[in-house]
Order: structure tokens, then sequence, then C-alpha cells
């Protein structure tokens, strides 16, 4: 009798969650968590959670459906990453969101189609907000696909617009990692380089593998004996702060253009040393300046004080505000409902209008070129990682003069 | 010049850390037969501890007692695990230590976190050593290069001409014998494991903040250190030693050249499809290692010094 009545307990225990589980909107987050990105995807599971906090504070979605987001490793293996996909869809995950590796966000598309074509009816929706390789929303571009980061021509197109106006750049070297993210950094920087600035010479183009070098100083030595002034480089995670150790190590201070330098180490690792010398295109950083933007981070850091709470990048933010908007307005939180209100849908974010282009998923967004600075209580008001030092904006290119022609043919369902 | 030269340091600095992690590894498995799969997590534990010791402590503490806790892990796992499968064979030794592996990085995740953690050179030594024409040295790698080399001298003085190392030497030939004569093997054994784990914790402490103290760096170096025991010939500390410099040399200047499979091919007047024929040496630099390791299975499988098949 006491059994029965456990089992019965622990049935209607099962369904009641069950219900409740049916009513949230569950996220599942696939990015490293072992290995060595597991920093940065740790740093990624805590900002789709800040995003869905802030989401669910004000009532959720739906009238009342709260985002749940659910962690998985893809230890920066596609293979792993597709398995992950598979735990998370017998979840009865609808909604999936990765940053890091954009070898793996491809693996990740493919699975998502073929997993939508054979379950019309439990489809999945891939929120990308990191995996930056043009391809992605180019050639391998799909309905279920959405990339709020910008991708990595745009930046490149900004970064080398920076460049284009430094008179006294001549020598460039470009260091990327060595696969689709890298390759697509290094190919988009000689090409855009060389048209924007056919006096500047390009001394080296190297690519080293993917989290595996652990001392940099050979490298280094190899810049320093070409002769390079600036640096062009996607490096992210210890592959960007290794070099950046190295490099201050060797009395080696070239203009570094980067585009993850504003977190995650590589400031502490840089300390006063890279002031003035280091430069990152983003999306968004602390000091963008825009009311809006100061007002949340003010509010961000008053609430959590912690170095290790610190956020460095809006892209999650910006990527559930939108999910969460596009599901009121389809009134479903049905993926392939979602995706059609999501195309075309314009917010009011943290630095300006945003707008989710309808022909390839690609968010349309003001870029930023900053410059790691002392904090000076006016421009750079926030500093990254307790290092008394921060971003500096110099120049905001508008959305508009970010867009790129694409060659998606988009099926839509 | 000044580039050659610089490569020269980079490649010797970045060998005697290989050399640091893997001597523990050669003695563990020169005087035991044991293949310690997790000496590289007992060089993540050296950080660790490293870090915790000189937040609490300062780093010149650190340096002391990061290696002697790692050393009094590295004796229970011998006195209670070790010992205790020994009698089932070295595939159960084998897999034990793998198990461990696994075990010390969860253990790693749950009390410091998976993001690395703030573990920094100390400021007695965050200075240039010396300048090469126009590039700076960092004292810290100096310091590390200082440490190599008393670990090797310390080692094998203490292996060849002390009584205790007299004693674990005789441990592993006429074990019988030893005990005869009142020797007590088994903490011999235990002894010689800590040892071993003592020094990968050294490294740790000093690889730690040279580097980046995070979960991954056991697995980082995990494969490295046995590609220069087997390179070096199996429990063979002097071939461990030129197999680690001879690594980081290779390693090193092949990230200075920029010599193509396509310009080989053509060297031969072959025609290569353009995939293939852009990838440069630089390129194919981490790989090199395990090439090596191959190529000396092949030809010489008992490595270069080895004294015995593998």
């Amino acid at each position: 009798m006491k059994r029965t009545l456990m089992a019965a307990l622990v049935c209607a225990g099962v369904i009641s969650t069950g219900a409740l589980a049916a009513d949230n909107v569950k996220i599942a987050v696939i990015d490293p968590l072992s290995g060595p990105f597991a920093n940065v995807g740790e740093a990624m599971v805590r900002h789709v959670q800040l995003a869905a906090d802030a989401i669910n504070a004000r009532g959720g979605v739906l009238g009342g459906a709260k985002f749940e987001v659910i962690a998985f490793d893809s230890k920066s293996n596609p293979q792993e990453a597709q398995n992950a996909l598979k735990q998370a869809v017998d979840k009865g995950v609808r909604y999936i969101n990765q940053t890091n590796g954009s070898n793996v966000a491809a693996a990740l598309i493919d699975a998502v189609n073929k997993h939508n074509e054979r379950n019309p009816d439990k489809t999945v929706m891939f929120l990308n907000t990191g995996a930056v390789d043009p391809a992605l929303t180019n050639d391998k571009c799909s309905f279920w696909h959405f990339r709020f980061d910008a991708d990595a021509d745009m930046k490149m197109s900004a970064l080398t617009d920076a460049m284009a106006k430094n008179k006294s750049i001549k020598k460039v070297y470009l260091l990327n990692q060595d696969y689709a993210f890298g390759q697509a950094v290094a190919k988009a920087g000689k090409a855009m380089l060389t048209k924007k600035r056919p006096d500047v010479e390009i001394v080296g183009d190297e690519l080293h593998p993917l989290g595996k070098v652990k001392d940099f100083a050979p490298y280094v030595a190899k810049m320093k004996a070409a002769g390079a002034d600036s640096v062009i480089t996607g490096n992210w995670g210890n592959d960007m702060t290794l070099l950046i150790k190295a490099a201050r190590d060797a009395g080696f201070k070239p203009m570094f253009y980067t585009y993850y330098a504003g977190g995650l180490g590589t400031p502490p690792a840089l300390g006063d040393a890279g002031i003035g010398h280091l430069k990152q295109v983003t999306q968004w950083h602390a000091n963008v300046g825009t009311d809006k933007a100061t007002k949340h981070y003010e509010a961000y850091r008053a609430k959590y004080k912690d170095t290790k709470d610190d956020f460095y990048f809006s892209t999650h933010f910006l990527a559930l505000e939108m999910l969460a908007k596009a599901i009121d307005a389809a009134k479903s939180a049905e993926p392939a409902k979602v995706g059609k209100a999501l195309e075309g849908l314009k917010i009011e974010g943290d630095t300006g209008e945003v707008s989710m282009r309808a022909d390839n998923h690609q968010l349309v967004q003001p870029l930023f070129i900053s410059t790691y600075s002392k904090v000076d209580g006016k421009d750079v008001k926030f500093d990254v990682e307790r290092t008394g030092n921060g971003f500096k904006s110099d120049d905001r290119v508008e959305g508009s003069e970010t867009v790129m022609p694409t060659t998606c043919k988009m099926q839509r369902p | 010049m000044e580039f050659f030269l610089v490569q020269l340091l980079n490649g010797l600095a970045y060998g005697l850390l290989l050399f640091m992690l893997s001597s523990g590894l050669t003695l563990i498995f020169s005087m035991m037969g044991v293949l310690n799969f997790a000496h590289a997590s007992f060089y993540m534990l050296g950080a660790y501890f490293a870090y915790q010791c000189s937040k609490w402590l300062g780093f010149w503490p650190a340096l002391v007692v990061a290696p002697l806790l790692v050393a009094g892990i590295g004796a229970l796992v011998e006195r209670f695990g070790l010992r205790t499968v020994h009698k089932f064979g070295h595939v159960a030794e084998l897999l034990l230590t793998f198990g461990l592996a696994y075990v010390i990085e969860e253990i790693v995740h749950l009390v410091w976190g998976r993001a690395a953690v703030d573990y920094q050179i100390p400021e007695a030594l965050n200075f240039t050593a010396f300048h090469i024409l126009t590039s700076s040295y960092p004292a810290y790698r100096v310091f590390m290069m200082a440490i190599s080399i008393a670990m090797l001298i310390g080692l094998y003085l203490g292996l060849t001409r002390t009584r205790v190392g007299l004693v674990i030497q005789a441990s592993l030939t006429h074990p019988e014998m030893v005990e005869a004569l009142g020797h007590n093997v088994p903490r011999v054994f235990m002894l010689v494991f800590a040892a071993g784990a003592a020094l990968a914790g050294l490294a740790g402490v000093i690889g730690g903040n040279a580097f980046v103290t995070e979960p991954g760096m056991a697995a980082a170096v995990g494969s490295i250190v046995f590609v220069v025991v087997v390179f070096g010939g199996m429990g063979s500390l002097l071939g461990a030693f030129i197999a680690s410099l001879l690594i980081g040399m290779v390693q090193t200047f092949s990230v200075g050249i920029d010599y193509s499979i396509g310009d080989l091919a053509g060297l031969f007047g072959a025609q290569i499809p353009e995939q293939f024929a852009s990838i440069t040496l630089a390129r194919m630099a981490p790989m090199l290692p395990y090439l090596l390791m191959v190529m000396m299975l092949v030809m010489r499988p008992k490595g270069l010094m080895g004294t015995r098949e593998t």
C-alpha cells in the first residue's frame, strides 16, 4: 500500500513537472564545457542564463511561460555537438543555442535540417550567437538558423575601414586559428586590406591549430622578424590570452586588431602593457556610450559585483529578447511560426535599432571599433575584468554599412 | 640572426619544460614499470595547489608546498590504489591511472570551476632578464630553465650517487634481495611514485603561471609527455632529456619555416592540388612530434636510449 502510494506520488510528480515543462520554452546551450575552451563555454551558458532570467523576471513569454536554460557539452567537437543535439531533443528542447566554433555550428545546422525534415511536428530552431563563419548565412544557410552576431566578413570590413584610416600601418601580419572561422578571417582580411590599402604590405599569413598551442613565443618571434607593425587575429579563448602573453613577454608591441580581445583572461594577461595597442571590433562593449547600454550595464554591475560574473557579449541578450518578441508575435512557441516572425523583425537594442534579415537570417546591427585604454570616468567608464582598463569607442559603424551581399537560397517550410 | 637566437632560446625553454613534465613519468616508469596516465593530472594539481598557496602564503612557499601536497596524493594513490591492483598486472594499473585522470579533472572542476584561475607570475620574477638585440627575454623563462636543469642534475645524482638511489635501483632488479637486507620494498615504490608525482607538481607550479591554469591543461600536455617518453626510450632519464630538447627545437623552428608541401613537390616536378600544396611546415608544426614518435616506433621500438621494448 505504502509502495503504491509512493509510486502514485512519483507519477504525479513526473506528470506535473512534465506539464509545467511543456509550458516553458527550453533552450539548450551547446558549447564546450570541457577541454581548452571550457572557460568560454561556461561563460556562454552564464550569459544565456542571465538573458533568460531578465526575460523571466518581467513575466516571460506568451503570458507566463518561462525560458528554461539547459547546458550541454559540445567538447568543441562537431560530432559531440550533434550527439548533444539528440539528447536535447529527447528532453523536449525546441530551441538550441551555440556560440563557440563555426565548425560545430556547421555540423549543427546540418543536423537540425535533417531532424526537421524527419520530424516536421517537432522542429528545432538554432540561435547562433557567435559562430561567425560567413558561409553559415550564405552557402550553408537554413531557415532554421538565425545568427545574432555579425559575421567575420562584416567585422573585417569594419576593422579594415579603421585600419585604412591609420596611415602609420605599413606591415601587417595575419595570425589565425586553423579552422573554418580563422581561415575566413585570414581570407577576408587579406582581400579587404589589399583593396582598401594597396600600399600596405602583408608580411605574413599564418594559421595555427585550434586550442593546441601552449607557447606562442615562436609565433611572436616570427612576427617580429617579419617586421610587422600590426597584427590581425581572430583568436579567442586561451589562444588569444596566450598569444598576448607571449607578445608581452617578448616586448613585441604591434597594434593588435582583434575580434575577441575584450574578456575571458586577455585583459588581465596584458595588464597595462597593452594600453593603446589593442583594438577590437564588436557589436557591443561596456563603454559604447548609448544611454540604454550604459544604464543596462550599470544596473548589471550593481547587481553582480564579482569579476567572474562579468559579461562580455550582449549578443545573448539580443537573441533571447528577439526570440521572446517573435514568440509573442507568433502567439506560439512553435519554431516554424517563430522563425517566420523573426524574419524582418526589428527591435531597439542597447546600441540602437537591430533587424533580422529575411533573406539569409543574419542580424544587422551597429558595430564598434574600440581601443584598450585606462578608465577615465568619461569615455572609458567601465573596466574589464577589474583591470582598471577598459575599451574606448573609436568608431561606430552603422548597421546599414555592414550589410553584405548573400548567396543564400533560403528553403522555407 | 636575432630571429635564430630567439627561436633557439624559445625552443630550449619549451624543451626544458617538456623535460620537467616528463621526468616524473620516466622515473615512475623506469622504477616501477607503471605507465602513469594521470601524470599530466598531477601537473595540473600542482598548478592549482600553487595558485591556492600563492594566494594564502605567496609564491615562494607555494613552490615548496604545492609539490609536497601532490607528492602526498601520489603516495596515497600508490598505497591504496596501485599496490592493490598490482597483482592483476600492468593493464589494471594502467586503467586505474586512466580513471584517476578523469576523477582529478572533475574534482578540479568542482573546486575551482571551469574557467581559468588568475595565477600570475610573482612580481619578483616579472622583469626582463636580458635583451637579444631588440627582443627582450623574460626572467621567468630563465627561472623555468634553471629549475628544469636543476631537476635533471638532482635526479641523476640522487639515483646514481646516493644510498637511497642505490636501494631504489636494487629494488627494481632484485626486490627479494633488497627485502632480505631489511629494506621495505613496497615503501620504496611508494616513495618513488610520490617523488614522480612531486616532479609533475613542481612543473605545474612553474608552468601554471607561465601559461594558463585551467582544467584543460592536463589534457593539453597529456599526449606530448608520452611522445617525449616513448621517443626518448621508455624509462631513460637521459633519453627523455634529449627527446624533450629535440621536440622543443623541432616544434619551435618548424613554426618559422614557410616551406610548403607544394614547394617540396615542385622539387620533383610534381603537381599536387592547391588544397595540399599550400600547407606549410609551420602549419604542420604541432603535428611533427607525433610524426617523430611514429617514425621512432617503426624504426627503433625501444626509443632513443631505452633499454627495453615498449
